[in-house]
C-alpha cells in the first residue's frame, strides 16, 4: 500500500481490524546472519505480551524492525491495520507506537524534565516552536506528571548524566508513556533495577490503562509472567512457542531451552 | 577562612528557570552591561571600529556556528560564506560604486531580501550537509565555502569578480551615519546583544531543546516522533539569519565586499573564534572574537618588539589555538568553568557546594 491515495473507507476498514500489531513473514539479515526469520505475530489492542528468549535470540532486533530503527529485510508490519513497513520511525511513533531501549538512549546533557518534555513534544504539534514552554503549559504539566509517576520528582531538574542507572531506566519508561500511546514495546525494563525499583515497575505496568497494550522483553521470569497475559518464545531469530504464561512455564521444550530445566513450578 | 562569594548566576544555566533570569542577574552582569554602554565615552575611533565593532560583528557570525555546533553538534564551515553571501546580496540589490550591477533598491526592501536569500543559501547548504556526520559535515561545508569563493572570484556578471563591490553603505536611518565609529559601535553592540539573547532564548524553546536532543541522540529523537533531518536543516536556516546579520555588519564596517570577505582564511578564522571562545554557550564566540581581534591587531607589533618578523602573526594565532584546544575541551569557557569549579571547591573536603543538586 502506498501512503498516497488512501481513501477514508480504506482507513476505516483498517481501523476496524482487531489487531494492534500484525507481523507477516518478518525477516532481518545482518550479513549472512538471519537475526529474524519468518516472524508471524498478531497482538490484539490492549494485549500484554512477554517475549522471552536467550541472548541473541533476536528480540531487540524484532523491536528495532517494528519501530523502524532498522528496516526489515522481508515481510510486512501492520499497526492498527495500517501498513507501516516502510515508514520512518517518527511516523510510527506519531501513530501511537512507543518503545524503551535495552541500553538507555537518553539525552545525557539535558535535565530529566527536558527529556520527558521532548518526549511529549515529539508526538504533538509545535516541534519547531521557538517559544519557550511555560510552567503551566499542558505539555509541561504532563511531563511533570510522568516524572512523578516514575518516582523521579526529586531529580526533575538534574542532568541525566548524573542519574543512577536505575533512575535512567525509570526515565526510559516515562518517555515511552508520553503522549497517548496505543502500544508500547519495553526492552528489558527491569534489567539492573533494585528490588524496590522492580516492584515500582511492575506496579506502573499493571496500572497502565486497559487499552494500552504492550510487548515486554524480560529475562526475569517472575516479572515477565506477572505483567503479561500471553508469552512468545524466541530462539535463533524464530518464534517457536506461544501461549499463556502457565503453559509456557510448564512446557518441557521451553524448560530445556530457556529455563535450563531448573525453574521450579507448582 | 575567607570563602569567596560566587553569585549564583551560572547555576541557572542548564535549567530550572523557564525564563531568562534577566532581572535578577547578579550585579557583575549589570556592571558589565554598563561598561559596554559607556565604552564610546573613553575609547578612540580605532578601538570602536576595528576592535569592538569587529568583535561584535565577527562574534555574531561565530555565534551562528556556536548554535549549530554547540547545540546541534554540526560543525559548519560555511557560516562566513553565508555571511559574505548576505553582504553580496545587499550590494547587488542596494547601492554600490558598481552601478551597472547594483539595483539601488531602498534599504527596507534590500536588507530583508539579502537576509532572505542568505537563509535560502544556508538552508540548501544545510540540506546537503545534514545527512553526513562529523568530519564529512566539515568537508562538505568547506567544499561549499571554497566553491563560492572561487565562483565569486571569476564571475563578473553578478559578483563583479576579484574587485567585488565598494561603497556598500548602511542606510542613514534616523539621520545617523552608522559608519561613524560611535554609531557603528552601538549598532553592532545592539545586534550582538540581540543575537545573543535570541540564541539563549531559543536554546530553551522546543526547537532548541530538540536540537540538543538531536545532538545527544538522533536515533532516540526519531523514536520520539521528531524528524531529525528536518530539524537539522531548520537549525541551518536559523543559523543563517544570524550569520547574515553578522555579514551585513562586517560588510558595512569597511563599506566593501569582495571574494576576500569569505576567503578560506576567514572561513577557518570563524572556526578558530568559535572553538577558542567555547562552543557550549553563546557568550563563547564573542570571547573568541575579542581575543582574535586583539591578536590580529597587536601580535605584529608584539612580534616586531621581540625581533620576529610580523608575518609570524598567523603562527601566534595557530600556537594560541593549539594551546587552548590542548588545554581545554571547551575553549576559554572551559578554562573559566574548571577554574570556577576549582575555586568553589572546599579546600578540605574537595567538594563543591552545588554538588548535591
Ligand atoms: N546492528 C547489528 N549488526 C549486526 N548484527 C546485529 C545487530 N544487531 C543485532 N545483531 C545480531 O543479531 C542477533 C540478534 O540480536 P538481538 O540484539 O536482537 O538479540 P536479543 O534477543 O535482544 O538478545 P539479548 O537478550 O542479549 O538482548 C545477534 O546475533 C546479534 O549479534
Ligand atoms: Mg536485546
Amino acid at each position: 500500500m502506498t501512503d498516497t491515495g488512501v481513501t477514508i473507507a480504506e482507513r476505516m476498514s483498517a481501523n476496524a481490524t482487531q489487531s494492534a500489531l500484525e507481523l507477516r513473514g518478518l525477516g532481518r539479515m545482518f550479513g549472512a546472519l538471519a537475526a529474524l526469520a519468518d516472524i508471524n505475530l498478531t497482538v490484539r489492542p490492549g494485549e500484554r505480551r512477554a517475549v522471552l528468549g536467550s541472548n541473541g535470540a533476536g528480540k531487540t532486533t524484532l523491536f528495532n524492525c517494528i519501530t523502524g530503527d532498522f528496516l526489515p529485510t522481508t515481510g510486512s508490519i501492520r499497526f492498527f491495520g495500517e501498513d507501516i513497513t516502510a515508514f520512518p520511525p517518527q511516523e510510527r511513533i506519531r501513530r501511537g507506537l512507543r518503545r524503551t531501549y535495552q541500553i538507555s538512549l537518553l539525552f545525557t546533557h539535558l535535565s530529566v524534565i527536558d527529556n520527558v518534555y521532548l518526549a511529549c513534544r515529539g508526538v504533538s504539534r509545535g516541534r519547531f516552536s521557538l517559544i519557550r514552554p511555560r510552567r503551566d503549559e499542558a505539555l509541561m504539566q504532563s511531563a511533570v506528571e510522568l516524572v512523578d509517576l516514575v518516582h523521579l520528582a526529586e531529580v526533575r531538574d538534574t542532568i541525566v548524566a548524573e542519574l543512577s542507572y536505575g533512575q535512567q531506566r525509570q526515565l526510559e519508561i516515562a518517555m515511552a508513556l508520553a503522549g497517548a500511546p496505543r502500544f508500547i514495546l519495553f526492552d528489558e525494563p527491569a534489567a539492573g533495577l533494585s528490588p524496590t525499583e522492580r516492584r515500582d515497575l511492575i506496579e506502573i505496568l499493571t496500572n497502565l490503562p486497559g487499552h494500552m497494550g504492550y510487548i515486554i522483553i524480560e529475562h526475569d521470569m517472575d516479572v515477565a509472567l506477572r505483567v503479561s497475559e500471553s508469552v512468545t518464545m524466541m530462539h535463533n531469530g524464530r518464534i517457536f512457542k506461544e501461549g499463556r504464561p502457565e503453559e509456557i512455564e510448564d512446557d518441557e521444550e521451553v524448560q530445556a531451552l530457556y529455563l535450563g530445566g531448573g525453574h521450579g513450578h507448582g | 577562612m575567607a570563602v569567596t562569594e560566587h553569585p549564583g548566576g551560572e547555576t541557572a544555566r542548564q535549567g530550572s528557570g523557564f525564563w531568562p533570569s534577566v532581572w535578577n542577574a547578579p550585579a557583575s552582569r549589570w556592571g558589565f552591561a554598563a561598561i559596554l554602554l559607556l565604552i564610546p565615552a573613553a575609547a578612540g575611533d580605532f578601538w570602536l571600529l576595528q576592535v569592538y565593532g569587529w568583535t561584535f560583528a565577527l562574534g555574531i557570525v561565530a555565534l551562528s556556528l556556536q548554535f549549530l555546533g554547540g547545540y546541534g553538534g554540526m560543525v559548519s564551515l560555511a557560516q562566513m560564506t553565508i555571511a559574505g553571501f548576505a553582504g553580496y546580496m545587499v550590494a547587488i540589490f542596494g547601492t554600490s560604486s558598481v552601478e551597472h550591477i547594483s539595483l539601488g533598491w531602498p534599504w527596507w526592501l534590500n536588507i530583508p531580501a539579502a537576509i532572505f536569500l542568505a537563509v535560502i543559501f544556508g538552508t540548501i547548504t544545510g540540506a546537503l550537509a545534514v545527512r553526513t556526520e562529523g568530519i564529512y559535515t566539515i568537508m562538505i561545508t568547506l567544499a561549499i565555502a571554497a566553491a563560492f569563493f572561487f565562483f565569486v572570484n571569476q564571475d563578473y556578471v553578478l559578483f563583479n569578480g576579484f574587485s567585488g563591490f565598494n561603497s556598500v553603505l548602511p542606510p542613514t536611518l534616523f539621520g545617523v551615519d552608522w559608519r561613524e565609529p560611535t554609531a557603528y559601535y552601538y549598532m553592532t553592540l545592539f545586534f550582538a546583544v540581540l543575537a545573543y539573547g535570541v540564541v539563549l532564548y531559543v536554546s530553551r524553546s522546543p526547537f532548541g531543546l530538540a536540537l540538543q536532543g538531536v545532538r545527544d541522540n538522533p536515533r532516540r529523537m526519531a523514536a520520539l516522533g521528531f524528524n531529525v533531518t528536518a530539524h537539522r536543516i531548520a537549525a541551518y536556516a536559523f543559523a543563517s539569519v544570524i550569520a547574515a546579520v553578522g555579514g551585513l555588519l562586517l560588510v558595512w564596517s569597511n563599506a566593501q565586499v569582495s571574494p576576500g570577505t569569505q576567503s578560506i582564511d576567514w572561513v577557518i578564522n570563524i572556526l578558530i573564534i568559535a572553538v577558542v571562545g567555547g562552543m557550549s554557550r553563546p557568550i563563547g564566540p564573542f570571547i573568541g572574537a575579542f581575543i582574535f581581534v586583539l591578536l590580529e591587531n597587536w601580535s605584529e607589533t608584539a612580534l616586531a618588539w621581540v625581533g620576529l618578523s610580523p608575518e609570524r602573526f598567523k603562527l601566534v594565532i595557530g600556537l594560541g589555538f593549539l594551546a587552548i584546544v590542548l588545554w581545554s575541551r571547551d575553549g576559554v569557557l572551559g578554562i573559566w568553568e574548571s577554574w570556577r569549579a576549582r575555586s568553589r571547591r572546599d579546600p578540605l573536603t574537595g567538594r563543591a557546594p552545588g554538588d548535591d543538586a
